[in-house]
């Protein structure tokens, strides 16, 4: 009999176990999709556009900078001596729309433009397998008329003709906490090109990708692939080609500031002028060095949903 | 059957009787934190908190679901989740413990009591056992609401802060829970 009422004490303190996971009783929770986040540390990989976007409501002031070619030698403190800026104000509209305007040095040109996220890669909730993004975008050069570099002597000076666009897909994936990687096939317009040789649309495929080497610290690589046939002879390099544009840096977050420190063979820190403008050559030393800094303002705070 | 062991058994029994038990739970409770520093003021909000109290036994379980902490700004968050709670590895927040100042019959009348809720805390993958202070509230409707602050250290936690912004970020911070509990 004792026996049988200790299997009874036995059973109730099973009973009384079963409970133990009391949050079971809530059944499964339902979370809404979860994307992914922080892909790249920076909406740009170094020259051209990440995958990821400036948040809504956050202003983000971004300072660029490239300096002369390293091949420029002792006399110009191997490119130190020279240097290309530009100022530029990105601004998230929504979480997936973000406008940007910015002003370089390289051309004295003005460029903005729209990016908009198509698709967005989930972590849970959903099953979306990458983040997609198409940029819009548009460069104007303020250079004097007889300064503009694709002007034959006496080109008529309409407003037009300083114009070029771009229009990009963004498409890519975060791998793991690590590794991320896009493709960006893309077109670039220019209303006025130099000569005949020269394609007024130029189709091209970027290829980015970033590798975190600790929390706080990343290598960013990124090249951008002109198919053959699309660009005419470059004045004032010697074997008269253009090249790909192909740059390599390092990302270094601290609390607000994201710095981008990198070696690139461009000059110009807009599309049309990276893409279709680049005369460095990795080979011959002409490596520039460079950096952007990004600093970031919450200006407006998005209504959170009411529940 | 012998007196004694029918008592045995009525004992034995008593657990099972009770599991008619007064369950209290929440899908949608608010956890807040708040570091202050000179230089910066953090706030972050949770309001998809779950818990599950059983009144008869004083167990309680909460989790929270890290990413569902909202900041001002996005980067914060964005920080919060990447570099300090590792969100992606260590997706929750739980605890799992026992309350203890209130019994399941007191809930029936309206008042205040003070409670204690004891048990472990996990978060960023790092268990400590704490004791924290709390309230337990019955309104005049007969609603449930229980309150605690308590402090948490993110080194307790292995959270590490890096020298950058060590003046940003304060060694203690500041939890408030709120939760509003329906009968399950």
């Amino acid at each position: 009999m004792i026996r049988s009422s200790f299997f009874f004490l036995a059973l109730c303190a099973s009973q009384l176990h079963a409970q133990d996971d009391l949050l079971g009783l809530l059944g499964e929770e339902e979370t809404g999709p979860e994307y992914t986040t922080a892909s790249f540390k920076a909406t740009r990989v170094v020259n051209g556009l990440s995958l990821e976007n400036t948040a809504h409501g956050v202003l983000d002031f971004r300072i660029s900078h490239r300096f002369g070619y390293l091949s420029a030698g002792r006399e110009q403190f191997w490119g130190l001596d020279q240097a290309f800026i530009r100022l530029g104000l990105d601004y998230g509209i929504t979480d997936r729309l973000m406008v940007g305007l910015g002003r370089s040095s390289f051309q004295k040109t003005v460029d903005g433009f729209a990016k908009y996220k198509i698709l967005r890669q989930c972590d849970a909730g959903c099953s979306m397998p990458i983040t997609l993004s198409f940029a819009a975008g548009s460069s104007i050069t303020t250079l004097p008329a007889n300064q503009v570099p694709w002007y034959a002597e006496g080109e008529t000076d309409y407003f037009t003709n300083r114009m070029g666009y771009y229009f990009q897909v963004i498409a890519g994936r975060k791998f793991n906490e690590s590794f991320s990687l896009q493709l960006m096939p893309g077109v670039v317009h220019r209303n006025l090109v130099a000569s005949t040789q020269e394609r007024n649309d130029v189709i091209n495929l970027g290829g980015a990708g970033r590798y975190k080497l600790s929390k706080r610290l990343a290598v960013n690589a990124e090249y951008y692939y002109v198919f053959p046939d699309q660009l005419g002879p470059a004045p004032g390099v010697a074997d008269g080609k253009y090249r790909n544009s192909l740059s390599m840096g390092l990302d270094i977050e601290t609390g607000g500031h994201v710095f981008q420190l990198h070696c690139t063979n461009s000059f110009a820190m807009y599309e049309r002028g990276f893409i279709t403008e680049t005369t460095g050559d990795w080979a011959n030393g002409d490596i520039s060095f460079g950096f952007n800094i990004s600093r970031v303002f919450t200006v407006h705070t998005p209504k959170k949903p009411v529940e | 059957m012998k007196p004694t062991n029918l008592f045995i058994l009525a004992l034995a029994l008593a657990p099972l009787a009770l599991s008619a038990q007064e369950r209290f739970a929440t899908r949608n409770g608010h956890i807040a934190f708040h570091s202050s520093t000179p230089i910066e003021n953090i706030d972050a909000d949770n309001r998809k908190v779950t818990c599950v109290w059983d009144a008869t036994t004083g167990a309680m379980e909460f989790a929270a679901l890290i990413k569902a902490f909202e900041f001002e700004k996005a980067l914060m968050q964005e920080h919060f989740n990447e570099n300090y709670m590792e969100s992606n590895t260590y997706p929750k927040a739980t605890f799992k413990g026992k309350l203890s100042g209130v019994t399941a019959d007191e809930l029936h009348a309206a008042g205040t009591y003070v409670v204690t809720v004891a048990g472990d805390l996990t978060i960023h993958g790092v268990t400590k056992a704490v004791s924290l202070p709390g309230k337990v509230v019955v309104d005049a409707a007969g609603v449930v609401k229980a309150t605690s602050e308590f402090i948490v250290k993110p080194e307790d936690y292995d959270i590490k802060i890096p020298g950058m912004v060590r003046k940003q970020i304060a060694e203690t911070i500041k939890v408030t829970v709120d939760l509003s509990l329906d009968r399950m």
